[in-house]
């Protein structure tokens, strides 16, 4: 059974200069204790994606389609309904722990008062509990860094309080939007581990939110790839690394440094993300597609099954991109 | 903590001499002697007058002399022109009058325009959003000398509410208007300044992850952004004092209540020079004092601030 | 004063950024963003009329600035009033003169006041804050030091007592505004010469040996001028503001000469006997030109704010 089941959502951001479609008609599945990566460049709508389904868009932005969590609809939810299901049953970790943490307040202020308000535990409970949890991502000397005020963490330990804090109600699904993008590598290799063992431990659902294919290939069972707003690929990552279904994911993998290969160069996909604001008819990749042809300018190629547990959007044949 | 207030009182100790010596110097820098003005005067009087105020001897003796009189007795000597009162009593005269007023100006203005401002940010581009920012434009070109007047012509000489002027020693109606005078502009400037630091702190990542939280508006709003949102209006609210003190002068002048600007404008046009210069440094000191707790307050607030 | 400080110190980070974005375009682009906001676009058209007004309305005066109008004269009230029959347009004042002329010549010495002030500003304070910016260093806490503490005393006081012991004139007025309208300025400044100071081509320029007050004159100063111009525009209303506070208390400029506070003064305290005019003339003025000044400066600042780019 899904966890969470996305149906045909689009969000549109009304600005000065006009609409910006920032996603169209995407749909997914995730189920308990799975992993789903949603993979693409920045600007391709990837992080509106889930925004839209905790309700934390901007102020111009619009969400239609439906966000079914355990058969409810998120779209349609009050706020204090809403506000129960966050934290609760799906947390969120942030692209920057930098700034994702209030600076003016203590870890241990940040970390309670989400078991305070969710589990109505007294203070002393959840500082308890706060520190379990601090402990289990395996932050050193938990009991002094609870007492801390964020600016005086650095930059993995923010990430490691972030993640122990969206922990902290034992949520059904953790949705992490660009965990990694703000931290050193090293700390990155660090990091995912930790969502690893997270998910083994509390068997969490996982969404991960990257541009960084690298990091999808170890740790997510399912890949879902985005480009203009679109879906244009979605499947087992396997499947995808071993014989990806469309152009722009082939572009992805061979702009990924290989070890194998030696002495190669290393490719880019040429040309820019597509401009947001205009209607396009075509595939949005349809600039920067190598394997283009006439009628991917004028019609958007449906999503369709094409093997067992895997969907692409493109006019060419699979076999053609093989 | 304790460094840094011992910082701050070295900066403003040498900021309290260095306006002690300019309106010392400025003063003995006026043509002619302080008593040289009452004509007539034998000169055996004038020599003696000299001497009794001390004015015979060197400058930089004299400026030694006045400042340990402030510095030990807060005495800041005696009045040039009003022979029989001191400083000292001017200024307990007015100061009373001027403090009262003032005090509500400055709560009137930091709790209404701080609100204003949090209820402008939350319900951004609302017709409440659009009132706050309306009024704060108008209040910028509004100064109170010329709100003072307009308040007059509306409320005493239109609408017959409220007394235009005097001070009947503080009792309801009279401060009502000075309050208003005084406090509108900097309340406006609050308004405005709690309105946009608010917006912006309201759009920042950590209220983000506070919502992500599923913490109600309130909680997101009054525990996690009202705080920084604060700290703008803290650096303004030293400018602000400053701004309400040459503001009262108007004020005071204005509504006749007999408070310090009052004391220091008579003083001006009578040339008073001494009582001038008390009622400056006077100010000076409650300036510096005010700068300090403002920058304790904001170390305080802020945990960046490491002391 | 304070908040065209901190919106000075918020734009002026954010223009460091855009140097390096846009280069040579950037003040064509801020013209035509300028031109695009209709608000500051209006006031310069306000403003210039303004201008345009005291130097050509002395031409329609049927009477000047110091006559005084015997005919009205204890009758202000009725027969004061403004006219185009007796030639005071705006009226007369209580003394019976011509409110007309009187406006022109206040308006005259209040953007005279301003302009002078802020024209002050921006040569000591972009000259010091550029000074201590680029030598940093213990001349710069040094300087910034002294900036600080005089920014700590109530200068308002120390102008008036300026004033009474060297005589009230618009000489000495000039004088005092411009002894404390560097200060805010020279913060400014100094803070976006630390980060011009960092560039490429100052680099280059110290390497090949070019005197530091070069460097400062050829290849800082001309990159701090979008700051110094946007701070300037709002330096003026500030500067009129003083002049008119004083003017107001009756410590300013000094009869047969007058200002919009002086002449606002006068209005306001004869307004129990409605003659309304006398206020509503000098207010009109100084409220339009204030508030021009005030969006032209704002609108400047948009203009070359990168951040809405």
């Amino acid at each position: 059974m899904s966890l969470l089941k996305v149906r045909n959502l689009f969000v549109d951001f009304s600005t000065p200069d006009g609409t910006v479609h920032a996603v169209t008609d995407v749909s997914f599945d995730i189920s308990k204790g799975e992993t789903l990566a949603i993979v693409g460049e920045s600007g391709s709508g990837k992080s509106q994606i889930v925004f839209a389904a905790m309700g934390l868009l901007a102020d111009n932005g619009r969400a239609r389609g439906e966000v079914l969590f355990e058969e409810r609809n998120l779209l349609s939810l009050s706020p204090s309904d809403l506000n129960k299901v966050r934290a609760n049953d799906i947390a969120m970790i942030f692209q920057d722990p930098m700034t994702s943490l209030n600076p003016y307040m203590r870890v241990s202020e940040q970390m309670t008062e989400v078991l305070v308000l969710h589990k109505g535990m007294s203070k002393s409970a959840a500082y308890t509990e706060s520190l379990r949890m601090l402990d289990a991502v395996k932050i050193p000397d938990a009991r002094s860094v609870i007492r801390r005020y964020p600016h005086e963490c650095s930059g993995g330990m923010r990430q490691r309080i972030m993640i122990a804090m969206s922990l902290l109600c034992h949520p059904k699904l953790l949705i992490a939007d660009e965990p990694t993008t703000a931290l050193d590598v090293t700390v990155q290799a660090q990091i995912m581990h930790l969502l690893n063992e997270i998910q083994k431990e509390f068997g969490t659902a996982i969404i991960l939110i990257t541009h960084d294919l690298a990091v999808v290939a170890g740790s997510c069972e399912n890949t879902l790839v985005l480009y203009g707003g679109r879906v244009l690929e979605y499947g087992r990552t396997v499947d995808l690394f071993k014989s990806p279904a469309q152009p722009y994911t082939k572009g992805l993998l061979s702009a990924l440094p290989r070890l194998d290969t030696d002495g190669e160069q290393l490719h880019t996909i040429p040309g820019n993300p597509p401009n947001m604001m205009l209607d396009v008819r075509g595939c949005p990749f349809e600039p920067r597609c190598p394997y283009r042809r006439p009628e991917c300018a004028e019609t958007m190629p449906d999503l369709v099954r094409f093997q067992d547990d895997r969907l692409r959007a493109c006019h060419v044949a699979f076999e053609d991109l093989q | 903590m304790i460094n840094f207030v011992i910082r701050r009182i070295g900066i403003a100790i040498p900021t309290l001499l260095i306006l002690i010596a300019i309106s010392f110097f400025l003063m003995h820098a006026a043509p002619g002697g302080p008593f040289n003005s009452e004509r007539g005067v034998p000169p055996e009087v004038l020599a003696n007058l000299n001497a009794k105020y001390g004015l015979d001897k060197p400058l930089i003796v004299q400026l030694w002399n006045y400042i340990w009189d402030i510095v030990t007795k807060f005495d800041f000597g005696p009045s040039m022109i009003f022979k029989t009162r001191t400083v000292n009593d001017i200024i307990a005269q007015g100061f009373p009058v001027t403090f009262t007023y003032g005090i509500w100006s400055f709560l009137v203005a930091v709790v209404v325009g701080v609100s204003l401002g949090v209820a402008a940010a939350v319900n951004h581009n609302s017709w409440l959003d659009y009132l706050a920012v309306g009024v704060s434009i108008g209040a910028q070109v509004l100064p109170n000398f010329v709100l003072a007047p307009i308040l007059v012509l509306v409320f005493t000489l239109g609408l017959h509410w409220l007394p235009g002027g005097g001070w009947n020693g503080g009792q309801w109606p009279y401060p009502v208007m000075p309050v208003i005078a005084l406090s509108t502009s900097f309340m406006a400037s609050i308004a405005r300044i709690t309105r946009s630091s608010m917006l912006e702190v309201l759009h920042s990542n950590f209220i983000r992850t506070a919502r992500a939280k599923g913490l109600p508006a309130n909680t997101v709003i009054w525990k996690h952004a009202f705080k920084p949102s604060l700290l703008p209006v803290i650096s303004y609210l030293a400018p602000a004092f400053v701004g309400m003190i040459t503001g009262s002068v108007v004020v005071d002048v204005y509504f006749s209540t007999g408070g310090m600007g009052q004391m220091f404008v008579n003083s001006a046009t009578s040339r008073d020079y001494s009582t001038m210069m008390g009622i400056t440094i006077l100010y000076g000191v409650l300036t510096i004092v005010f700068n300090m707790l403002a920058d304790i307050l904001y170390a305080w607030i802020d945990p960046k601030i490491r002391l | 004063m304070a908040i065209a400080d901190q919106k000075m110190q918020d734009f002026s980070e954010r223009l460091t950024t855009v140097n390096e974005i846009k280069g040579r375009s950037l003040w064509q682009d801020a013209f035509r963003r300028f031109f695009k906001n209709k608000a500051a676009f209006a006031s310069l058209i306000v403003l210039a009329a303004v201008v345009l007004f005291t130097f050509i309305g002395p031409y329609f005066a049927v009477w000047s600035n110091e006559e005084i109008d015997w005919s009205v004269l204890g009758q202000v009230p009725t027969k004061g009033i403004p006219s185009f029959e007796t030639g005071h347009f705006f009226g007369t004042d209580d003394l019976g003169r011509d409110l007309y002329s009187r406006v022109i010549q206040g308006t005259q010495v209040s953007l005279l006041v301003g302009i002078i002030g802020a024209g002050i500003a921006v040569l000591v304070g972009t000259f010091y804050g550029a000074v201590a910016g680029y030598f940093g260093g213990r001349v710069d806490s040094a300087m910034m030091r002294t900036v600080d503490i005089l920014l700590a005393i109530p200068y308002m006081f120390i102008l008036i007592l300026l004033l009474m012991v060297f005589g009230r004139s618009v000489l000495m007025l000039f004088v005092g505004i411009g002894l404390v309208s560097w200060l805010g300025m020279a913060r400014i400044v100094r803070g976006q010469t630390l980060s011009i100071k960092n560039k490429e081509f100052v680099e280059a320029a110290l390497v090949t040996g070019v005197h530091p007050f070069t460097i400062i004159f050829r290849h800082i100063v001309p990159n701090l001028l979008g700051v110094v111009a946007v701070y300037a525009t709002l330096l003026v209303p500030e500067m009129i503001l003083t002049e008119s506070f004083i003017s107001f208390l009756g410590l300013g400029v000094q009869e047969p000469n007058t200002s919009w506070g002086a002449l606002i003064s006068q209005g306001a305290s004869t307004i129990q006997y409605g003659t309304l005019w006398q206020l509503a003339f000098p207010l009109f003025f100084f409220v339009i030109s204030l508030f021009s000044f005030y969006f032209i400066g704002d609108g400047l600042r948009d203009a070359l704010d990168p951040k809405d780019r």
